[in-house]
């Protein structure tokens, strides 16, 4: 063998069965590819598939009838019976019962409202109004997204596409015609509280209930996990009790997060007597949750600072505390608080300990203290996939989208501060 | 492939010294042919220049050694010569190196069947955390040298034997081979690198990890080695320099500064920086 | 009287140091007070448990299903608390997840260690942590609306029955999510296997996958085992995907195309909605509690010891 290599030239032909092995490199190289692809393929179809489903829920559709002047000065101000001619007025064919009720159907219950406004606005400046818009209905607006004459020409009626009759297909092609259908930014599905109408529905209750909670969830977790990481870092003996001490809070961190609900369950409902459902017991038990993750990140931070600096204060005649507080801790506190709004982040992500304590809910109300009962943006997620109707699957992946929106900044923060930040000593 | 080296000029950009340099090794060509080649190497990592021009010839069947203060770009080449430098992805070498009449930086050339040539032996003992059977086995196996079970044995013992290993080791094959001592884990590791039949073995500091009486037994073992292979060694002792190879190139700064035979550079050489390192002044 | 003042100013400064050193050491201590305060609080509820069930009924019963009857003279009125099915539920559930995230995770370990370019692999790997990044609740939304409906009409297409809430729809998707906790640490044991080990194969002609396959990989298997076990602690702890995906009942079989339900999901299940709080149901989340923190400690403690063992084997 060697003797027929040794005036070969140094490439595979010259050589049986490097062929076969250059193969099996080629492939062994391929599988790593394709494990990597397979992984960042699904993370692609997931965003893909929910913002393409999410993103109509940041719209919506506002339908315009055109006011009767005798009717209005009839009225009396009553907003509701208005409506109701209104729309009767303005839909041909809407005489029976039925397609009466069919009529009422295709605006949203905010539509008395936005016409009460409208007459006091009227009455205010002694104007008289000629059009009036008002929102549409759920099953309005997805089917005015979805395209009205798709739905129209759908050969399998019963396939789920809407739930509007071809009578009700058919007014809002006309009204499209018409130019009286329009869709616009859906403001109120960021300020809104929840409601029973998907139309209606937003998160502002939502977002508030993140925000207070997370506000507790920073308050505690950050002061309490500096200092146990100061005290760990700087000031612990090496002994036993702080090895124990490292041991658990390492465990700390790998406890599922479920059982972190069913201590705050335990301990802040039934012991302690604090309100359920409040954001103030969510964010004490995210805080707890979080905890271990800040010690860490605190500990790593406080290591990064070269002793050299401890020394010179140290050399200058300062206490430890003073070396510590006044020069080490300083410079490591642009890495605790990337480190925090990490913790933060994932407490914002976080839904089943906040199942513990009852912050699940329907609560139409944004709460206004910490103390009010609340939900959380994760958690009127889970609310709203269960809902059987489908317009709350749009709001779903609305809502998740925004979450998601979240959490990009609060990582993009992260980032930016670790790198602005950044030494090199 | 077996033309003596007679007056290649090239091989050196000063000629005086050229001539005695070439005098000397031309008195041993009727023994022995020149395995390899290396003309004008030049190595760069990124911006850095590790290696300038270096030319210099590889006698078969010979031990070469390669010396100089660290950071003098002696492992460099050695690592050109079987392009282990391609595992850094910054590193450029320029010129021409030549197994037989092929070039090693050939685009057609294989690592693979290359490195299969040419064997190396690290600084480090380096054995993988498997039975001493099995850190021989892994080359005859990858490259698929033996037929079947009693072949590989075969090739096992007598590599290991080779080694000088075999008595030691005998019915214990199945043990680790890092439980061994570090001279023996040295040895095991020239038996793997043996049991691929290579052509050409380098050998990077082998015995700068071991104690004087584990390299003595490297030493003989390179002596012996040397009737079937071809040797290049980098030290950075002289006296291991002087002890075991037959022929000599002083390193210095990424140059090439003198080569020649062994008894020759350390009697009488003739370039300044060669004496001032033989004798200790540059270290 | 300079010397007065000074001595003053530092018995002040003393007593100061002494107060943050007390609040240092209280906050430390605050990680035990919550460490306390779980296995304080899942005990005692656990006890009053095993109380009103039996723990042998608790531990190997094979039936579960707790909901206690209006009438007393209902049959089955006390529930039945056999945590069997939920274990084997929870087992097939993890196992699927990490049949599907110890490949993916391991290759793209090896890819991103040994054959990326330091530019891919600095794009890569971030990206692929952000699956580590994104909230349960959309894994559990979109293992419920995307990925169940689509494995039950691809088996209707193959001729198989598979529920609408099957293990295999929840296990795959958590397998996704658990990807980058695989492959972070199998990274970790990877890059830790000495230069010189690979040379030496690499020096004796052998490629790279041969490198990886032969020398590589069996010497970083300690630290990537150890890796597999932390992720499947994860898995076992995991709770949204579980309860919006896999099934309310719980159901006996290790068919991965069935409906099963876990120990998290029925804790969700006992413990929202109306409650009176000293009900055995109720009671008996605790003690689902506590049998999962049991089950996630000891994974972990291995799974840490395992991965740390084999970092320092290499230091």
């Amino acid at each position: 063998m060697t003797d027929q290599l040794k005036n070969s030239p140094l490439s595979a032909a010259s050589v049986e069965g490097l062929g076969r092995r250059y193969r099996a490199e080629k492939r062994y190289r391929f599988i790593g590819f394709a494990a990597v692809a397979a992984s960042l393929g699904f993370l692609a179809f997931l965003i893909i598939a929910i913002g393409f489903q999410g993103v109509g829920a940041f719209f919506k559709t506002d339908l315009r009838f055109d006011l009767d002047p005798a009717a209005v000065q009839d009225s009396g101000g009553d907003a509701f019976g208005l409506l109701r001619s209104t729309i009767r007025s303005n839909l041909e064919g809407a005489s029976s019962r039925r397609a009466k009720r069919q009529a009422y159907g295709l605006v949203s219950s905010e539509a008395e409202e936005q016409m009460q406004a409208l007459l006091d606005a009227a009455a205010e400046t002694n104007t008289n109004p000629q059009v009036v818009w008002v929102s549409a209905s759920a099953e309005v607006d997805l089917a005015v997204k979805a395209g009205i004459d798709a739905l129209i020409n759908a050969q399998d009626k019963d396939a789920g596409l809407t739930r509007l009759s071809d009578q009700q297909l058919r007014w809002i092609k006309t009204l499209e015609q018409n130019g009286a259908v329009r869709t616009r930014f859906n403001l109120g599905f960021l300020i809104n509280g929840d409601s029973r109408d998907a139309e209606r529905a937003g998160l502002g209750g939502a977002i508030m209930g993140s925000l207070f909670t997370l506000l507790i969830c920073l308050v505690l977790s950050f002061f309490v996990g500096v200092m146990a990481a100061i005290y760990l870092e700087e000031f612990a003996p090496k002994n036993k009790w702080t090895s124990f001490l490292e041991i658990n809070i390492n465990n700390l961190a790998s406890v599922p997060s479920i059982i972190f609900g069913l201590l705050g369950l335990a301990v802040f409902l039934n012991a302690f007597g604090l309100a359920r459902s409040s954001s103030l017991v969510g964010g004490m038990v995210l805080a707890l949750m979080t905890l271990p993750t800040i010690i860490i990140a605190s500990r790593v931070s406080l290591q990064a600072v070269p002793p050299s600096i401890r020394e010179a204060a140290l050399g200058l005649g300062a206490t430890r505390i003073q070396a510590i507080f006044h020069h080490v801790v300083p410079l490591a506190l642009p890495g605790m608080l990337t480190g925090a709004i990490l913790g933060m982040a994932r407490a914002l992500g976080e839904t089943a300990p906040l199942l513990m304590i009852g912050m699940v809910a329907f609560i139409a109300d944004p709460p206004s203290s910490v103390m009010d009962p609340a939900t959380a943006l994760p958690v009127q997620v889970f609310l709203w996939s269960d809902s059987p109707e489908r317009a709350f699957a749009e709001k779903t992946s609305g809502a998740i989208l925004v979450l998601i929106l979240f959490l990009i900044l609060m990582n993009s923060v992260a980032i930016l501060l670790r790198k602005k930040f950044e030494k090199k000593w | 492939m077996d033309a003596p080296i007679s007056t290649d000029t090239n091989l050196d950009a000063s000629p005086t010294q050229e001539a005695t340099t070439e005098m000397n090794i031309a008195t041993d060509t009727h023994t022995s042919s020149i395995k390899m080649t290396a003309k004008n190497v030049s190595v760069f990592y990124a911006d850095m220049q590790a290696l300038k021009d270096v030319s210099l010839d590889i006698i078969e069947n010979r031990v070469t050694a390669l010396i100089g203060p660290s950071g003098c770009g002696k492992t460099t080449f050695l690592r050109c010569i079987n392009r282990m430098n391609d595992l850094i992805p910054s590193c450029k070498v320029s010129g021409e190196i030549k197994l037989g009449d092929h070039d090693v930086y050939d685009p057609s050339v294989d690592v693979e069947v290359l490195r299969r040539r040419i064997g190396m032996v690290f600084q480090k003992p380096n054995p993988f955390p498997k039975s001493i059977y099995e850190n021989v086995a892994y080359g005859p196996r990858i490259h698929g040298l033996a037929e079947n079970k009693e072949a590989l044995d075969a090739i096992v013992r007598k590599s290991l034997k080779r080694a000088g290993l075999l008595d030691e080791v005998e019915g214990r094959l199945d043990a680790l081979g890092t439980s061994l001592s570090g001279g023996q884990q040295q040895r095991l590791c020239i038996a793997r690198a043996i049991a691929i039949e290579p052509e050409v073995i380098l050998m990077d500091e082998p015995c700068s990890a071991l104690d004087p009486i584990a390299t003595a037994k490297i030493e003989e073992l390179i002596d012996d080695l040397k009737k079937r292979y071809t040797i290049v060694i980098v030290t950075h002792s002289m006296q291991q320099a002087a002890r075991v190879s037959d022929y000599t190139a002083y390193f210095h700064l990424g140059e090439l500064v003198e080569k020649g035979e062994t008894n020759r550079i350390f009697t009488a050489p003739q370039h300044s920086k060669t004496e001032a390192y033989i004798t200790g002044r540059i270290g | 009287m300079v010397d007065i003042t000074g001595a003053l100013a530092q018995k002040k400064n003393r007593i100061n140091e002494q107060a943050i050193n007390i609040l240092l050491v209280a906050c430390a201590a605050a990680a035990i007070f919550v460490t306390i305060g779980i296995v304080a609080s899942l005990l005692f509820e656990t006890i009053r448990f095993f109380k009103e069930v039996p723990i042998l009924d608790f531990l190997f019963g094979t039936n579960w299903s707790p909901q206690t009857a209006m009438r007393s003279d209902q049959v089955g009125s006390s529930g039945a608390f056999g945590i069997i099915p939920l274990i084997t539920g929870t087992a097939l559930i993890s196992v699927i997840a990490l049949s599907i995230a110890a490949p993916l995770g391991v290759y793209s370990a090896v890819y991103l260690a040994e054959y990326a370019k330091p530019a891919s692999r600095a794009i890569l790997k971030p990206m692929l942590e952000i699956l580590a990044g994104i909230p349960t609740v959309v894994y559990g939304f979109f293992a419920a609306i995307v990925v169940a409906p689509a494995l039950r009409d691809f088996g209707a297409l193959a001729g198989l029955d598979i529920a609408s809430a099957s293990a295999l729809a929840a296990g795959s998707v958590m397998g996704v999510m658990i990807i980058p906790l695989v492959s972070s640490i199998s990274d970790d044991a990877i890059t830790a296997v000495p230069q010189a080990l690979k040379e030496a194969s690499i020096g004796l002609g052998a490629t790279r996958s041969e490198t990886i396959r032969r020398v590589v990989l069996p010497a970083a298997l300690p630290g990537i085992a150890g890796g597999i076990l932390l992720a499947a602690s994860r898995a076992v702890g995991e709770t949204m995907i579980v309860v919006m995906a896999a099934g309310l009942t719980a159901n006996l079989t290790v068919n991965p195309l069935e409906a099963v339900t876990t120990v998290t999901v029925q804790i969700v299940m006992l413990l929202t909605g109306d409650q009176e709080f000293d009900s055995a149901k109720t009671l008996a989340a605790f003690a689902l509690g506590l049998t999962l923190l049991a089950v996630t400690l000891i994974f972990n403690s291995i799974g840490s010891w395992i991965v740390a063992r084999n970092r320092e084997a290499y230091d």
